[in-house]
């Protein structure tokens, strides 16, 4: 009797398992997504990520959701402060139940609660850090970062310096925390066996005032390469110091201080000449993009939405690439369970997001959790940024 | 005011009101939410150093974060390099603070009133850059910080986050009764003494220096203390987590319990936890209202405003003044 009962229970299991695994934060009619960001403290400036997305999201609601569905972006403030951050995200995932998270912002904070998003199997997707830490599909299947990785793009600069100097000697700034030795130990990774071209290396701390006695001290050493790691305020310094001695290495900037607004006209456009740098996002003030379709995507999004935002602000168009492709990925998935939505986010075939650099596509797998891996080289012609060579894919 | 809490019938009826409903607590109300008391008392701890610190002894700091950082590294130290239970590591970190906040007390002799809070302030702003410092690197786990796995639960069948909201209780409940017992001593009735005039105090007998610095190790013990309990809850240390913001919280935590008290810093690590939540809640109801801070700065003057001298001032002073009725 008994018996019976048990295997007429796993047979209507085993009818109704291949189904679907059960859904959380889901109803017919909405889905809780959750977010945290600095909207105060020291790294507010990054606040503006997470209003970009509550604004994209309200765009889609009003125009139906997604397959029938309202998404209901629950956006919390962690100040940048990582125990704020687990405290958030508890809230998020326990008192909440949203479905996932999506592109918690800051290493420091994702770090405090990588550990419990994976004890507790809640997808934690697209995060907003370049740390190499967040692809580690076998360690930590439900984390997965998005850009292009610190150490990934200084491996590009190491190796576009080979090819293209004779003789290299190579004199390296760098800053002293976490990021700085990320590009740093990418760039040694690039060179390879060749790692004693490398004749100065030296540190800056963030609380500095100026860079300037280590540039003189890199351009004494007679180096003709010089990989910059630098934040924008120390780059625009940097790039400045190097035009007043006369030094003219090669110059590779770190992405991190692209920007021509920031960065390049502080310094002074015509020392900026020739600078390299390696992109994946279209900068939203360079003029060569104004006529491309994404970028007119995204102009009219944000004069429709965010009419008030600088555009000058790149990380308004870094959001917005990720605001899409979580768009798109929802779009395509079928199951909105945990684990569905964690193979959904491992299975991104050749996703072109608005903006994105034309030819850097989205790509993952079940064993590579890097969204974006892919880079192409630029040189400052004194007004903008001049894409050159092929995209430099790193996964290849 | 100027006295230690008395115990009346009155009190003692409350205090175990308070326990009794402390200990349900866990039982009503969701896992996280118990995560948050743990952490309302992890900062309750620390704000019962600074209350014996600044409210009995009368020496200012706004730079309790940086013990509340000794006492949370020095426990995920011991974790994770040296192998110990959450409860050793605890006893550990509370020494160590307390040597600290000792040997701070030394200079700290010579500074009085604003100059001491500078000195301090001095302490909290340098400790997140200290920690993230090269030399340090392989102990703190620099910028990247340490991760620290909830202590195992003291009895089989309770979750984790049960069992340390008891043991935070436990602790919080002993270091009030161990900070009474030290106020109705006579080193506690010395304290007070150098509070209100130092000069009387030192004709009478009293060891300045010595009572100074041990009342500054104290509080700085406690600190310590909270700050492994809010790590053990965390599950992580990390330099950024210890910036100048903490201080501040302890603080106003403290001024808002009511700092010359003892059972105002349960209030004052309430407020501290909830407040600043809930008005992040208000905010997301009613998106037409101010920033969650800025919601947070009325509560703050508002209750300043109606409560001056902290929670527990006003029901001392409710207390007094319906027994003076009474009396009549």
């Amino acid at each position: 009797m008994r018996l019976r009962y048990v295997t007429a229970a796993l047979a209507a299991g085993l009818l109704t398992a291949p189904a679907q695994a059960q859904m959380v934060g889901v109803t017919d009619t909405a889905i809780k997504i959750g977010h945290t960001n600095p909207y105060s403290g020291p790294a507010s400036a990054y606040g503006v990520i997470g209003k970009l997305h509550q604004a994209y999201y309200a765009m889609v609601n009003r125009n139906g959701g997604i397959k029938g569905r309202q998404v209901e972006l629950i956006s919390l403030d962690d100040g940048y402060s990582p125990p704020r951050t687990v405290e958030q995200v508890r809230k998020l995932v326990e008192q909440e139940e949203v479905a996932f998270l999506f592109q918690p912002l800051g290493t420091p904070t994702n770090s405090a609660i990588h550990r419990y998003v994976n004890s507790k199997k809640v997808p934690h997707l697209f995060l907003s850090t370049g740390a190499s830490k967040w692809g580690q599909p076998e360690k930590f299947p439900w984390t997965m970062g998005f850009q292009p990785t610190y150490d990934v793009e200084g491996e590009i600069y190491a190796k576009f310096a080979l090819e293209s100097v004779e003789d290299p000697k190579i004199a390296i700034l760098f800053q002293n925390d976490d990021y700085g030795k990320d590009y740093r130990d990418g760039f040694l990774r690039g060179l390879g066996d060749k790692q004693d071209l490398v004749v100065k290396m030296l540190p800056y701390e963030v609380t500095d005032p100026t860079v300037d006695a280590q540039v003189l001290e890199l351009a004494a050493s007679g180096a003709n390469v010089f990989f910059n790691i630098t934040i924008p305020k120390f780059a625009a310094q940097a790039i400045k110091k190097t035009c007043e001695i006369g030094w003219e290495p090669l110059h590779l900037l770190n992405n991190v201080s692209s920007s021509v607004s920031s960065v390049l006209k502080p310094a002074g456009l015509e020392c900026s000449k020739g600078v390299i740098t390696a992109q994946y996002v279209k900068d939203p003030t360079d003029p060569q993009w104004q006529d491309h379709e994404g970028y007119q995507e995204w102009l009219s999004f944000m004069k429709a939405e965010m009419p008030e935002a600088d555009l000058g602000d790149a990380n308004y168009a870094f959001a917005y690439n990720v605001s899409v492709l979580l768009h798109r990925m929802l779009e395509q998935c079928e199951d909105w369970s945990r684990p569905g939505i964690m193979a959904c986010a491992a299975n991104l075939q050749d996703i072109e997001l608005p903006m994105l650099l034309p030819g850097i596509l989205v790509n993952t797998s079940p064993t590579d959790f890097y969204p974006i891996q892919a880079e192409q080289l630029s040189r400052f012609d004194g007004e903008k940024w001049e894409l050159f060579g092929d995209v430099i894919d790193a996964s290849k | 005011m100027a006295r230690p809490n008395r115990i009346t019938p009155g009190l003692l009826i409350g205090f175990l009101i308070a326990l009794a409903v402390s200990i349900a607590i866990p039982y009503v109300v969701s896992d996280f939410v118990t995560y948050q008391f743990t952490l309302a008392m992890a900062y309750a701890v620390a704000m019962l150093g600074l209350n014996v610190l600044t409210g009995y002894n009368g020496q200012f700091s706004i730079g309790h974060s940086a013990f509340f950082a000794v006492g949370a590294y020095m426990a995920a130290i011991m974790i994770e390099h040296f192998g110990l239970s959450a409860y050793s590591a605890l006893a550990v970190a509370a020494v160590v603070s307390f040597f600290a906040g000792f040997l701070f007390g030394f200079p700290a002799l010579r500074l009085e009133g604003l100059y001491l809070a500078l000195a301090t302030f001095a302490l909290a702003v340098a400790t997140p850059q200290l920690l993230k410092f090269d030399a340090f690197e392989h102990w703190t786990g620099g910028v990247q910080g340490i991760f620290v796995p909830k202590p195992e639960p003291m009895i089989a069948g309770w979750s984790a986050d049960h069992s340390l909201y008891y043991f935070a209780l436990a602790v919080l409940a002993g270091l009030m009764v161990i900070t009474w017992c030290i106020l109705h001593s006579r080193s506690g009735r010395a304290m007070m003494a150098i509070r209100d005039n130092p000069i009387a105090a030192k004709t009478m007998g009293v060891n300045l220096p010595l009572v100074k610095t041990t009342t500054f190790g104290i509080s700085a013990m406690f600190a310590g203390i909270g700050g492994a309990l809010f790590t053990y809850a965390s599950e992580f240390v990390s330099p950024d987590a210890f910036n100048f913001f903490i201080a501040v919280y302890i603080l106003v935590g403290s001024v808002v319990g009511g700092i010359v008290s003892i059972p105002g810093a349960i209030f004052g690590g309430l407020f501290i936890v909830f407040a600043p939540n809930y008005a992040q809640d208000l905010r997301l109801a009613y998106p037409i209202l101010p920033p969650p801070w800025a919601i947070f700065g009325i509560f703050l003057i508002l209750l300043i405003y109606f409560v001056p001298f902290g929670v527990w001032g006003s029901i001392e002073r409710i207390y007094a003044w319906t027994k003076r009725k009474k009396d009549r």
